[in-house]
């Protein structure tokens, strides 16, 4: 049990961190169309993450709800990926601040679908009836996600010299981030174990073909990854993760009695 | 989400002013008049006077940029919205308001403009769009008196332009009203939960009636007395009601809501008229309406070089997609040849 809460709460806050990142861009998007696009993909992140917690919810029993595990955990207990609670720009300590990048928000979108589309796919057949049903639906919508992330990857680096530069500056700047997709953690070992999780080793080399494809497409190149494996999964995170926070539970804080 | 019921001109003048008599071949003009008489409806192909053509594209563009700054004051809340439920709902929201500007700017291209011309007016400061969003967003509860209140006054004036006789136009608003009418309730459930809630949250949503009652009451336009293109806007078939019948209609319809959400209006002189059947309320401060619609509110520089930046920062990515598309074009072709 306790094993199946902590890999679901690993996949709710990835999906919440980038849902909440990804809805920086509604209303500053670099085109009509891409700012309604943003928008969806957020909207499908955090309605996937809203699933999730309820189920964690129901696990956990008493007084626990989605927006208790939201709003009132702290930095340390959130279990996504580094790369997703990233600003959408290049490397910079937590308190510097610079306008946001769309190659960055892009090719965050493209590493991380293209992993949620393999993964969704895969525990489509978990042993967790509630998880499968919300992978199937999930899987629906990263699909929509790793198309359009991908669309604009190519359109991005096979397009003028600058955004060429901009795509392979967010690459060199994302890529090494991805090396935890692929790190050991407790959590996700128990939920193999248990048939609730699914190992990612088995996704590795459909991933890499993915991500070898498109990149040969948008003319980028992978950069070689080695040192610094990052393990927000395991509640270590970048100094982006609390400022993030800080902003988004503000409120629920200010106020934890209220009713919304 | 809402265009003022009027037509301001897009010079940095202000006032309405008359609109020039139009001096039109007579043969089309009769069959465009009878057309309008018999509440027809006129497309994008059919012949139109320069002048109805041009306050159609003033007035379609100004709406559609109001729905894309107006996306700013509400987008303000998304990141700290106070529950994922909220957050949802907020982004849903945000994101119809860009949708409703994408088919305005569709509607108004059928007129021939581009967009890139719109955003051009917009962007340098000539063009137009609803003053009402050039007041800060200050708390949570503005989110949903916003819904409440200002869809709800957007409500009101629009639901005769899909009656407008412009087809694209007309048809546009359907759809957007649909729209609206649905994130007014979202709105005003959101206040009934928060009225629900704590002192401190009571307090909030009081508050934010107070700063946006006025404002609302303003954005129906300025008394018909002083709508010198009004009665232009009618005979067209572009404008359906008054501005002050609007207005009326909006009072009468939120007195008893406000009621029922335990909040009071800020305003001394609001009571029941039995002789006319309709409520009066107190003086509108037009003095700060046109200060505000002239460039010189609380937020209208914050707005505006908001939408500036997204624009010009994002050049690079349309660039890209230009490039990118030309380059696929030229491979296309040589793999033809």
């Amino acid at each position: 049990m306790r094993a199946a809460i902590d890999y679901l709460l690993h996949l709710a806050d990835n999906a919440l961190v980038l849902g909440q990142r990804n809805a920086e861009w509604c209303g500053h998007g670099p085109i009509l169309e891409e700012d309604i696009a943003l928008s969806n993909v957020s909207l499908d992140l955090i309605g996937q993450a809203r699933l999730l917690y309820q189920l964690v919810a129901r696990l956990k029993g008493g007084n626990t709800s989605e927006d208790k595990l939201a709003y009132f955990r702290d930095a340390h207990q959130f279990r996504n990926y580094t790369l997703l609670e990233l600003p959408h720009h290049g490397p910079l300590s937590g308190y510097a601040h610079s306008s946001m990048d769309y190659g960055t928000t892009i090719v965050r979108n493209f590493l991380y679908s293209a992993l949620m589309a393999l993964l969704w796919e895969a525990l489509e057949k978990s042993a967790d009836a509630e998880l499968a049903a919300i992978a199937a639906k999930s899987l629906k919508e990263v699909r929509y996600h790793l198309r359009h992330s991908r669309d604009w990857l190519v359109r991005l680096g096979d397009g003028t010299d600058e955004s060429h530069a901009r795509a392979q500056a967010a690459v060199d700047h994302l890529f090494p981030y991805t090396a935890e997709f692929w790190a050991d953690s407790p959590a996700e070992e128990a939920a193999i174990k248990a048939g609730v999780g699914v190992d990612l080793q088995t996704l590795k080399a459909d991933w890499n073909a993915i991500v070898d494809a498109a990149f040969a497409e948008a003319t980028l190149q992978r950069p070689t990854v080695a040192g610094y494996v990052p393990e927000g999964k395991l509640g270590r995170h970048s100094e982006h993760l609390g400022f993030l926070l800080a902003e988004m539970q503000s409120l629920a804080r200010a106020h934890p009695n209220g009713n919304w | 989400m809402y265009t003022q019921s009027f037509n301001v001109p897009d010079s940095p003048g202000g006032k309405p002013v008359p609109l020039a008599p139009s001096l039109e071949d007579p043969v089309l003009q009769a069959a465009f008049d009878a057309r309008i008489d018999a509440d027809g409806r006129i497309e994008p192909q059919d012949w139109m006077p320069e002048a109805y053509r041009k306050t159609l594209i003033r007035q379609i563009s100004q709406h559609a940029h109001s729905e894309i700054v107006g996306m700013l004051p509400e987008g303000n809340w998304i990141s700290r919205a106070p529950s994922l439920k909220r957050k949802a709902i907020l982004i849903a929201k945000v994101q119809d308001e860009g949708g409703h500007g994408l088919y305005l700017y569709s509607a108004a291209e059928t007129l021939g403009t581009s967009r890139d011309q719109m955003l051009e007016g917009l962007h340098s400061g000539r063009a137009k769009y609803s003053s009402i969003f050039n007041y800060p967003t200050l708390t949570w509860a503005d989110v949903g008196v916003i819904g409440w209140l200002v869809d709800g006054a957007a409500i009101m004036n629009q639901i005769p332009l899909c009656r407008c006789s412009y087809g694209p136009y007309a048809r546009a608003m359907v759809r957007v009203c649909k729209e609206e009418s649905f994130h007014q309730r979202q709105g005003y459930e959101a206040l009934l939960e928060m009225m629900t809630g704590t002192e401190e949250q009571k307090a909030m949503v009081q508050d934010a009636v107070n700063r946006w009652w006025w404002k609302c009451l303003a954005m129906f336009g300025p008394p018909d007395a002083d709508s010198p293109n009004s009665a232009q806007g009618m005979r067209w078939g572009i404008k359906r009601v008054s501005n002050d019948e609007l207005r009326q209609k909006f009072v009468d319809a939120t007195v008893p809501q406000a009621k029922v959400l335990g909040v009071t209006l800020p305003d001394r002189d609001l009571k029941w008229n039995e002789e006319r059947q309709h409520h009066d309320y107190g003086a509108i401060d037009w003095d700060e309406f046109w200060a505000t619609v002239n460039g010189n509110g609380p937020c209208n520089k914050e707005r505006l070089a908001t939408r500036v930046k997204a624009h010009n920062e994002g050049q690079w990515v349309r660039d890209a997609a230009l490039a990118h598309a030309r380059k696929q074009q030229e491979r296309k072709m040589k793999e033809a040849a």
